[in-house]
């Protein structure tokens, strides 16, 4: 057991990767001699080389695109890209060149690429750094996309995705990335793509993922105070989504509300009530509620912490939806 | 001295056989090939174009959703194809049909695209000739990270003929403006890849011009990304071997990238649903008429008697009897099927895709006289591989 930060944790997930497969490789803009922006890959080029840790130029498209390439050449590039609202540039890399290469020819070609991507806001960033993109991956076919919200998971799931071969998305909660957890390096971890309830409850389902897991442990802390039990389910996986947890879930406790920064038109939550709606809809009490960020861009950052979902948002949804 | 736009001076153009079809010397370039060899450059350019009229001709007549011509690129496409040596690997856009034949792709996979069947019907990696990239440029950043690989794999400047290899990335005028073919030189000229950047500059970009792409003559913006540039005559098939030879070996030895501009023209439409009347000028064509990459190998051989009638005859029978067979079986390609869809969208099928797929067949089933098979049969065991050159 070793007590590590989630960007500790990925630094080591790294390592052990790196160490495990010599055709894994890392490439991004500053990952080598500075470690990274959130230092996610410090000491890595030190230790591997700069062919295996290179810094890129500064240009997504280019490092998605070069990744594509490698892999197509048996390589397992593990991409980064800086901030969330840097990935647009690589947009047609991911999703028409990426996503769509296996399908393309009929399953002769993979393309293990594994692309990194600090998210979500919090931090008191300028503009393009605080965004949640996760539903533009989420909706295209070929690619999947897992977050993870604490450090063990950060440790093992990097290292599930590296392995995996389909191109994912791999989406880090950049306000948690220094916090806290024992990791035991030890043991065998879940599936990649499962998700699972990290509390307990009776009253209520809180469905969250990446930053939200937190807010939602600490909403569900404070509704005991209220008399409120409630259960709390980290996702992990956001396509494909494993509902298997959330349908069982849902029919003991027959409310949810689902918690995600991203803006709520068209997000993750959209997709959980019509699932959950589909296949719970006898188990229901009330209609599957939304806590998310507005539809609006993302605000400058002296509003953000009123822009996105907090305790208060949650709880008060937790009403709303008790209140059927 | 140029000016500062390299717009300026004196623009070279490599040229080893005349329109007229008379061999030229070349400080730095030639072609060192006997006259065999030009005979079966002249087949293979004659076969290429023989594909390509009657897959415009399929179109047509409605067997083809769309088909983007090769028509006068022959020499740029057979003179650098003939070129790769058995380890080099390519990245096409959409439109080399004459490099798909010099690597053995069987045509009919290429017709397979445009009519509808697949979305790449060839092995790619056995053929060592990537899938059609539609996207403009895209393709040159797989080729260069696939040179990336290729260095990491310790098979560039060995020495080793049965080792060295190189990448070759092909793009058009039009795909000069992208930014990805803009990435892919600097990534290429950073990592110094072992990449041979292939553009063929067939003056139209559907409607538009070379002068709406660029300001100076493409070959020369190589210098402003750090590696050499050469503008080749790209109808003449000894001028674009010659250069494209020498591009590999710089690429194999460990020297770095290298782009090669192929003058040539786009003799037909940009596909079969464009109208190239409506933009350029019939006197346009008239003039590269004259400059036809086959032509000019035909009166070479005919002149200096290495080609005779007969030669020619058989070659000409020989393209009849591959359009023939081209025809046939083009019109035999199986339809795909709508449940074969959900298998190969990830390396394992989800959960949610196996439940769409079988909800699919379920309904289907419901229909009067539909029988689908068994969705448990339906997933081929076919190991998907991470590329596949080991």
């Amino acid at each position: 057991m070793t007590m590590l930060t989630i960007a500790k944790a990925l630094n080591a997930g790294l390592r052990r990767a790196l160490e495990a497969d010599p055709k894994v490789v890392i490439a991004g803009q500053d990952v080598g001699k500075l470690g990274g922006v959130f230092r996610v890959t410090e000491g890595l080029q030190k230790d591997f080389g700069e062919h295996r840790v290179i810094d890129s130029p500064l240009a997504e498209s280019g490092i998605v695109g070069t990744a594509l390439g490698m892999a197509l050449r048996g390589y397992r590039p593990v991409c980064e890209i800086q901030f969330d609202g840097f990935v647009f540039p690589a947009f047609d890399q991911i999703v028409t060149q990426a996503a769509k290469m296996h399908f393309r020819s009929s399953g002769r070609l993979a393309v293990p690429i594994v692309i990194r991507i600090p998210y979500g806001g919090g931090i008191g960033a300028v503009e393009h750094h605080s965004e949640s993109p996760e539903a533009y991956f989420c909706h295209t076919p070929g690619l999947k996309v897992v977050t993870c919200s604490n450090p063990a998971d950060a440790y093992w799931m990097i290292q599930q995705a590296i392995a995996s071969d389909d191109p994912i998305i791999f989406l880090e909660p950049k306000r948690r990335y220094h916090q806290r957890a024992e990791v035991d390096e030890t043991v065998t971890p879940p599936p990649l793509h499962s998700a699972r309830v990290v509390k307990p409850g009776t009253d209520v389902t809180l469905i969250a993922y990446g930053p939200m897991v937190k807010t939602c442990l600490d909403a569900a802390e404070a509704a005991i105070e209220d008399g409120h039990d409630l259960e709390v389910i980290d996702l992990r996986t956001l396509s494909p989504l494993d509902m298997g947890v959330v349908d069982e879930s849902v029919q003991k406790t027959g409310r949810v509300v689902t918690v995600h920064e991203a803006q709520l038109n068209l997000g993750l939550g959209a997709e959980l009530a019509a699932r959950i709606s589909d296949q719970c809809f006898y188990s229901l009490e009330a209609p599957v509620l939304r806590v998310a960020g507005f539809d609006t861009p993302y605000p400058p950052s002296r509003v953000e912490e009123e822009y996105l979902p907090d305790l208060d948002r949650v709880l008060d949804m937790v009403d709303r939806s008790l209140a059927y | 001295m140029s000016d500062a736009s390299g717009a300026s001076g004196e623009i070279e153009l490599v040229q080893l056989l005349t329109p007229e079809g008379l061999r030229l010397e070349h400080a730095e370039y030639s072609f060192s090939g006997d006259d065999d060899q030009i005979k079966s450059f002249y087949r293979d350019m004659v076969l290429t174009r023989r594909i390509d009229t009657e897959a415009t001709a399929l179109q047509r007549q409605g067997e083809l959703g769309l088909w983007a011509s090769s028509l006068g690129q022959e020499a740029a496409q057979v003179g650098s194809g003939r070129a790769l040596g058995k380890q080099d690997f390519v990245f096409p856009t959409y439109r080399e049909h004459g490099v798909a034949w010099c690597l053995g792709v069987d045509p009919v996979n290429l017709l397979g695209l445009f009519r509808g069947v697949d979305l790449g019907g060839w092995d790619s990696q056995r053929y060592r000739f990537h899938l059609y990239t539609i996207v403009i440029g895209a393709q040159t950043l797989h080729a260069t990270g696939y040179a990336m690989g290729v260095e990491r794999d310790g098979l560039v400047g060995t020495g080793d003929p049965d080792r060295d290899m190189a990448v070759v990335g092909y793009f058009g005028d039009g795909a000069s403006s992208e930014g990805d073919v803009n990435e892919a030189f600097i990534f290429a000229s950073s990592y110094n890849a072992p990449i041979v950047f292939f553009c063929q500059n067939n003056q139209w970009a559907i409607s538009e011009p070379i002068e709406r792409q660029s300001r100076i003559p493409l070959y020369r913006r190589a210098s402003g990304f750090g590696f050499p540039g050469v503008r080749v005559d790209g109808n003449d098939v000894l001028a674009v071997h010659a250069a494209t030879v020498k591009a590999l070996e710089r690429a194999r030895s460990g020297s770095g990238p290298s782009l090669i501009e192929a003058y040539t023209y786009r003799m037909g439409a940009h596909t079969t649903s464009d109208d190239p009347t409506k933009y350029r000028l019939a006197d346009e064509l008239e003039h590269w008429r004259l400059k036809d990459p086959i032509e000019r190998v035909r009166a070479y051989l005919t002149r200096c008697g290495s080609g005779d009638d007969a030669f020619f005859a058989d070659v000409e029978t020989e393209a009849s009897d591959l359009a023939a067979d081209l025809r046939a079986r083009c019109l035999a390609l199986p339809d795909p099927r709508i449940l074969d869809l959900f298998d190969h969208v990830y390396a394992e099928q989800t959960p949610y895709l196996a439940e769409q797929q079988a909800a699919y067949a379920e309904y289907l089933a419901t229909f009067e006289g539909m029988s689908p098979e068994p969705v448990e049969g339906l997933r081929q065991a076919q190991p998907a591989f991470p590329g596949g050159v080991h």
